[in-house]
């Protein structure tokens, strides 16, 4: 299984500078392909159409889900429900290339994740914080986002999230080595981890920027904060032409840099998602599985 | 010594690092402005070759680079590195390659196996890889099989593993292909020479008349 977990991660850092994009049907799919998805994200309803449908919300059907695996080349990932081992099995046994355990989806367990080290299929999960990112990969993700807040539109939590990490990533590495024995503990995270990001400077795993990124610029700026890539997840299909805004964001994480590309890929998007404030909503989903 | 990164999706960091850790130094290529800078080779990392191919024709980059390769400049590709070479979207490298060969990701695998040039034991570790299914002409030489199929070839001054070596601890394929930099830069002065100008792709279509980049 350690082999396992090694591969796993280093399909994630394969997938660096890229986005990976929302889509719910093999169509959909094909255009995130098209315009330079580096893995697709299949699901049945987007963030934005879960928020406003509300109930419950479960792992998407497998045909549908394999439907879209037929449809492109490039890795095809699926959400389950936190801490739903069966709903996980599922995914493993149609060979998903990655699942995404994810509070997007309404969860199934309020205190345990998944023992992610028991499957051959990576796992990202989504995080806030360093202590959380760091439990999750103690249960075997091998690949980290942010959660920002999903199918709003609004990056602001996204950033949040994504500067609480990096700034905690950075005190840890400030730490005298007699300092992380304490550190492991208000983080809540193993030690032999905390230890890691003292040492190196980064998280063991790949870390994502995701929730409410709508914009080439909202890309960018969260390639600024230190994301490795992007999700977007409402963003692309719930826009106006989404096949150039989807191709616009894919080169805005590689020239984040480029302000004056970034200003002629930003130009005439047709509408962008319409947006929710974050701190309008009833629901917040960063806040499931801690 | 200075070798280009192609930096538009993917692992590019991590060859990066590899070439640090020998001492050579290393530039990051996104755009047609970085990429006129001098450089004495190109290496195409592992990612998705669908995003860096797209990307390649969206930024200007997929002629400039085509032309330099096809002109004698050194390239190492890994993985979508060598499906870009290859007759699928370059075709500067005269192979014809079979994409996510392996399936998905559980058949990604880890292995060691010998490297004609390399060495035996060297670690490869296959991430949704492909493979080379044929060469399409006599001067591609095949360096190594894994269960019978072509994982590592060269043709001249072009490199290309199905596997990730950078990834690994072992520095002996970078080696190999900074070896090819210096043999492909040393035989042709007018090479060198464009090596320490500015407008190294003027002169490198003098390397033509140089009959060295056809030695191997």
């Amino acid at each position: 299984m350690e082999d396992r977990q090694t591969l796993n991660r280093q399909l994630a850092q394969m997938l660096k500078g890229g986005v990976i994009m929302d889509v719910t049907t093999p169509e959909q799919a094909r255009i995130a392909e098209d315009a330079g998805a580096c893995a697709v994200m299949a699901l049945e309803r987007i963030p934005a159409d879960i928020r406003a449908a509300g109930g419950v919300s479960r792992m998407s059907d497998p045909a549908m889900i394999r439907g879209i695996q037929e449809a492109v080349s490039i890795p095809v990932m699926a959400k389950c429900r936190i801490g739903h081992t069966a709903e996980a099995r599922i995914l493993q046994a149609i060979d998903i290339d990655y699942i995404d355990e994810s509070e997007v989806l309404s969860p199934a367990d309020d205190v345990f994740h998944i023992d992610k080290r028991q499957f051959r299929v990576p796992f990202v999960c989504g995080a806030r914080t360093l202590g959380e990112a760091l439990r999750r990969i103690a249960e075997g993700a091998t690949m980290i986002r942010t959660k920002g807040e999903p199918g709003t539109g609004d990056v602001v939590q996204a950033v949040s999230h994504m500067r609480q990490m990096q700034s905690e990533i950075r005190r840890i590495a400030a730490l005298r080595e007699d300092e992380l024995c304490e550190a492991a503990k208000q983080l809540q995270a193993p030690l032999e981890l905390v230890r890691f990001v003292h040492e190196q400077g980064h998280l063991p795993v790949v870390n994502f920027a995701a929730g409410g990124v709508a914009t080439p610029a909202d890309a960018a700026l969260m390639m600024e904060l230190g994301a490795e890539g992007v999700f977007v997840g409402s963003g692309i299909f719930k826009s106006g032409d989404p096949a150039k805004r989807a191709s616009a964001i894919v080169q805005a994480v590689t020239n984040w840099q480029d302000a004056d590309l970034l200003a002629r890929l930003s130009e005439n998007l047709g509408e962008a998602m319409v947006g929710i404030n974050a701190q309008e909503i009833q629901l917040l989903m960063a806040e499931r599985g801690l | 010594m200075k070798i280009a990164v192609l930096a538009l999706q993917g692992a590019f960091i991590e060859h990066r690092r590899m070439l640090e850790r020998i001492g050579v130094e290393t530039f990051e290529v996104r755009n047609p402005r970085d990429w006129s800078h001098p450089k004495d080779g190109l290496i195409l990392p592992g990612g998705e070759s669908t995003v860096q191919a797209r990307l390649l024709h969206e930024l200007d980059l997929f002629e400039p680079l085509r032309r330099e390769a096809a002109d004698g400049l050194p390239v190492f590709g890994t993985c979508a590195g060598l499906i870009l070479l290859s007759t699928m979207h370059l075709g500067v490298m005269n192979i014809e390659v079979a994409r996510n060969a392996y399936g998905r990701q559980s058949g990604s695998f880890r292995t060691t196996g010998p490297m004609e040039q390399v060495g035996d034991m060297v670690p490869m570790t296959f991430i949704r890889a492909p493979y080379i299914m044929r060469p399409t002409t006599p001067d591609v030489q095949v360096l190594a099989r894994v269960d019978g199929r072509i994982v590592a070839a060269r043709q001249h001054h072009l490199l290309v593993t199905a596997f990730h070596p950078e990834l690994d601890d072992d520095l002996r394929i970078h080696r190999l292909f900074l070896d090819i930099v210096r043999r492909y830069s040393k035989q042709c002065p007018a090479q060198q020479q464009a090596m320490s100008g500015t407008t190294a792709s003027n002169v490198r279509h003098d390397s033509k008349q140089c009959p060295a980049r056809h030695v191997v």
